[in-house]
């Protein structure tokens, strides 16, 4: 066990609880619109969504464009639990993930003989096909959506967001992490080395929807109503676009990702017709200009703050 | 006068075929641009889209009849296709597929919030230019446009194979999506050649956007979204990169869409489709008439 | 284990500035000096399937608000409407509410027009405690919680609801197109749908008509209607049930008529706007029927028409009168509750008695927040929807 308390986990632990204090302290004294807040916990929902696609398709080196569906099961499921039979809140999020994890598990095991954009259809199709699923249940409402009282605070996103973040980050930086990554670079030499690809394959894709359906159960208890229509592919596709964008492979780019995704749809909700245009001028030019996307598969860190201290910190990404 | 089973189970055939016809067209398009650069070109059911107002515009603008105004919509779009490819495709062709892919996806949005800033969100019709005549065959009614569209794509279907088996070009097509650095070693102009492939891609789009315009009367800025993914599915479901693949994955999409309704379970027919789809992946992991290609260490 | 190595300085920083940008918005909130206009929130389906139906509804707001401001306004202030489009979604109708009430901090919302985008919008008003009228949601569930029966305290309606409108369409296929069967086809995905073929086929079988079948569709994603056409075909009704808005009413009639099925269809107040002939085609629309508010050819709207139509240079229809009503309604509770505090104006609206909109009376039931409204029934011939009867609430 290296040391827990080293000084980059310190400045990272004290920026985390300055960066929640002050953005805590701006809404109590009421200095924040709560229109703000909304971008702000929408900003943590995506970044889960964000890393979490990224350790299928950036870590592992899977195609998925399926995502929404393992974030309709969480919301549903979730939504269910908290808003039908009354549950707490912390119960709902967690069977919500839990039931996505499931799904996953079931998608992953059949579909993993597929590759490359025979497997990105085939999670499409399970996307469609979980969307259509609840768009046909009455029980959550059918495709007029469900309505649910609005739970989740500011608090709450963001802790649940690091917590995710840093359980992911872990994960990579694992052994099992590492083996994610060598069926990434070459499936062939990683099986051939030893490593049970199928296996990781599926705990990549499993853990992808937990914490997806996680941040589909964030986002039902926070936006007062849920329909299978906001669960599209297009959404499937929004959260592609932001790991994409910040950085295949790199989970500190998927945060990237996700932060300047949110922000530029909140920024430009002021000109509505043409908010989507230059979004898409955007996502092309920063494709042609820098297709690996704004930190390429690197990790921004902070180890520069370490080098003193922190002799343990040798090994590079 | 209620209609006998058998009269019910042809109806619904005439009804999956004339829908399967769309999807194979869009498809065509689709796997033809995937089989020659290995890019899922998601804008093109957005192409079909600006295809479907170039039409409206020839005829209700400049009052061209049926068949003028195709040829006007497949120019303006195979013109719209080649300037996207140079803009948006070409700087990408050696980065990464996903890069390419999250480009296309980057068109898509552009033309369809664009194109709705330029003719608004508003639905346009379109008028009339088939004759409304309705044929009955023992109880079973078919209009003309069903006849049309069956035609059409069965009639581009054959000349794009022929095309790309027989003439110089299609060969020429064929040897980079082979080897696109070896056939630019053998004197083949790969980037004329890429060109030319997304202007038929394109034109293609385009005549499935005036048929499906003058079919379901209605035009809107989004209305290549959801086509455009079905038209996928049939690309891959019959084996993506494969011209009479998609054909027969269209005109399979289209019955089993409509067999389903048949049944009275409209709102589950997505979901059938798709569960299908991954059912002949399991099976068949490269579509029904892919080849697996085995993967050399 | 190196928990936090790789950092969350750029995510602190990029969510720094966005706190910082957020920390220069709004701090004079809710000042209610005479210079400053009242602002009213407009939720409005300005784009997307019944766009139609939320631009008329905007026109007609402005025009009530305009012809107040030159009286003078209310209260001494002027009335300011502060539309924003829902884009006919559920979902984009509660981040557009969202932000009316907390950024724009409008004192009451005006809309939207159809049922599930309203009901998308209630848990907002509720908790942020601001009155909303819907001008035509005729969803029952809009204004009674269907888990308890008690009225919703922040919601109300200018107009009839379903309950209503689905007995006068039973009534009429039963008596006047002397049908004895009816097939029914809804919209999966609007509350206004599934409430009125409910109320249709409640009222239908209880006059001994039978139903010889029920299909749904998808509004939005389905264009392709045959086969679900083709199994009511099969079942030769002698009339069908459509409750549904004009975009989908269209094509269904339209593919409907190419299969050659002739038997009567008819509609509740979705149909109504001039779109359905456009994409219909007028004859195929001939021998269909709908229920809707009011007629515009009807003298009691004379004025409002003929102002609409100087301003906007076109006819509104009846969700534009409804609008114009919804949006005088509220300008009347303003005015009797001398104050435009949210709990005030509440009750001024729940209390209202005897409001002439151009509509019809409007007197609001405190136990339901429903006004009791009597319907028109239209028929469509030729391109052009004429006025058949009107049917006065029980």
């Amino acid at each position: 066990m290296r040391n827990l308390f080293n000084r980059q986990n310190l400045v990272a632990l004290l920026g985390i609880v300055l960066l929640y204090a002050v953005i805590q302290g701006l809404i109590v004294f009421d200095i924040m619109p709560p229109f703000y807040k909304l971008t702000l916990i929408l900003i943590c929902i995506y970044i889960i969504l964000s890393t979490s696609l990224n350790l299928i398709n950036g870590i592992t080196g899977q195609f998925s464009i399926g995502h929404a569906g393992f974030m309709a099961v969480g919301a549903y499921i979730s939504a269910i639990v908290t808003a039908i039979h009354h549950g707490p809140l912390l119960l709902g999020l967690l069977a919500g993930a839990i039931a996505a994890a499931l799904a996953g598990l079931v998608v992953g095991l059949p579909t993993l003989r597929l590759n490359g954009d025979y497997l990105a259809i085939a999670t499409l199709g399970f996307g469609e096909i979980v969307r259509i699923v609840f768009l046909n249940t009455e029980y959550v409402g059918g495709a007029a959506g469900f309505t649910l009282s609005s739970k989740i605070t500011w608090t709450w996103a963001f802790v649940l967001m690091v917590l995710s973040v840093i359980l992911m980050k872990n994960f990579v930086s694992s052994t099992h992490g590492r083996a994610c990554i060598s069926i990434r670079e070459n499936e062939i030499a990683a099986e051939s080395m030893g490593v049970n690809t199928t296996k990781y394959k599926v705990i990549a894709f499993t853990m992808g929807a937990f914490f997806a359906g996680l941040a589909g159960g964030i986002y039902a208890n926070y936006m007062y109503i849920i329909q299978p229509m906001t669960f599209s592919f297009l959404k499937s596709f929004d959260i592609l676009v932001m790991v994409v964008l910040g950085g295949l492979g790199s989970m500190t780019g998927g945060i990237v990702g996700a932060i300047v995704m949110t922000l530029a749809s909140a920024l430009l909700a002021s000109v509505p017709e043409w908010r989507l245009v230059i979004t898409a001028v955007l996502l092309i030019a920063m494709m042609l200009f820098r297709p690996t996307g704004i930190l390429g598969t690197k990790e921004f860190s902070l180890s520069f703050l370490g080098k003193k201290g922190d002799k343990n910190a040798t090994s590079k990404n | 006068m209620g209609s006998s089973i058998t009269q019910q189970i042809f109806q619904q055939i005439v009804n999956g075929l004339s829908l399967g016809s769309i999807y194979a067209l869009i498809a065509l398009g689709y796997t033809m641009v995937y089989g020659i650069i290995k890019l899922i070109n998601f804008a093109h059911g957005d192409i079909m889209m600006v295809g479907a107002y170039a039409g409206w515009y020839a005829i209700t603008v400049l009052h061209l009849s049926f068949l003028p105004a195709l040829l006007f919509a497949m120019v303006a779009c195979a013109l719209l296709g080649v300037v996207i490819e140079r803009i948006a495709y070409k700087p990408l062709r050696n980065a990464s597929r996903i890069a390419a892919l999250i480009t296309a996806i980057g068109v898509s949005l552009f033309l369809e919030y664009g194109g709705m800033l330029l003719v608004t969100a508003q639905v346009r019709t379109y008028p009339p230019v088939f004759p409304e005549t309705m044929y009955s065959f023992h109880g079973v009614i078919f209009k003309y446009g069903d006849i049309v569209m069956l035609l059409t794509s069965t009639i581009l279907m054959v000349l794009l194979h022929i095309t790309v088996q027989y003439t110089k070009m299609g060969k020429a097509m064929r040897a980079v999506s082979f080897d696109k650095d070896a056939a630019l070693l053998m004197g083949i102009n790969t980037n004329n050649i890429i060109s030319f492939t997304f202007a038929i891609g394109s034109a293609l789009a385009a005549a499935a956007g005036v048929l499906m315009g003058v079919y379901f009367n209605t035009i809107d800025p989004l209305m290549g979204i959801i086509p455009g993914l079905k038209a996928f599915v049939a690309a891959v479901l019959g084996g993506i990169g494969i011209i009479p693949g998609a054909m027969v994955g269209g005109l399979m999409l289209g019955l089993i869409e409509s067999i389903v309704s048949g049944l009275g379970a409209s709102t589950w027919r997505d979901a059938v489709a798709f569960l299908i789809l991954i059912l002949v992946l399991i099976v068949k992991p490269s579509g029904l008439f892919g080849k697996n290609v085995r993967e050399k260490v | 284990m190196r928990l936090f190595r790789k950092g969350f300085t750029l995510g602190m920083i990029a969510l720094l500035s966005a706190s910082l940008v957020a920390g220069c918005g709004t701090t004079n909130s809710g000042s209610s000096d005479s210079s400053t206009p009242i602002k009213v929130g407009g939720n409005l389906e300005l784009s997307g399937g019944t766009a139609m139906f939320g631009q008329a509804a905007q026109n007609s707001i402005n025009l009530a608000f305009e012809q107040q401001n030159a009286k003078g306004g209310v209260l001494g202030r002027k009335l300011e409407l502060v539309a924003a489009d829902n884009k006919s979604d559920a979902g984009e109708s509660t981040s557009a509410v969202t932000k009316l009430v907390t950024q724009d901090k409008v004192v009451a919302v005006i809309g939207s027009m159809t049922s599930s985008v309203t009901l998308a919008a209630v848990p907002v008003v509720t908790d942020n405690k601001i009155p909303m009228i819907s001008p035509s949601g005729t969803n029952a569930k809009l204004t009674v919680d269907p888990a308890n029966g008690e009225v919703r305290p922040w919601i109300f309606r200018a107009c009839f609801i379903d309950p209503f409108q689905g007995q006068v369409g039973a009534n009429f296929a039963l008596t006047n197109l002397k049908a004895k069967t009816a097939a029914v086809i809804i919209d999966q995905k609007s509350d206004y749908s599934k409430g009125l073929a409910e109320a249709f086929i409640t009222n239908f079988t209880k006059g001994n008509g039978q139903i010889l079948g029920t299909e749904q569709y998808v509004a939005g994603s389905d264009k392709d209607f045959r086969p679900i056409l083709t199994r009511i075909k099969a079942k030769n009704p002698d009339m069908v049930w459509l409750p549904g808005y004009y975009q989908e009413v269209g094509l269904i009639v339209k593919q409907a008529r190419e299969l050659g099925m002739k038997m009567p269809f008819m509609g509740g107040d979705g149909w109504d706007d001039p779109q359905l002939f456009n994409i219909g085609g007028n004859e195929a629309m001939n021998n269909t029927f709908y229920c809707d508010h009011v007629a515009t050819d009807d003298p009691a709207m004379a004025t409002f028409v003929s102002d609409y139509k100087a301003k906007f240079n076109s006819v509104p229809n009846a969700m534009g009168a409804l609008g114009y009503d919804a949006a005088n309604l509220l300008i009347k509770a303003i005015e009797n509750a001398q104050s435009t505090d949210p709990e005030k104006l509440r009750t001024a609206l729940e209390t209202m008695k005897g409001f002439k909109g151009v509509g019809g009376e409007i007197t609001i039931d405190p136990k339901t927040h429903n006004p009791q409204k009597s319907a028109v029934i239209k028929a469509n011939k030729d391109g052009k929807p004429t006025f058949l009867t009107r049917v006065a609430p029980q």
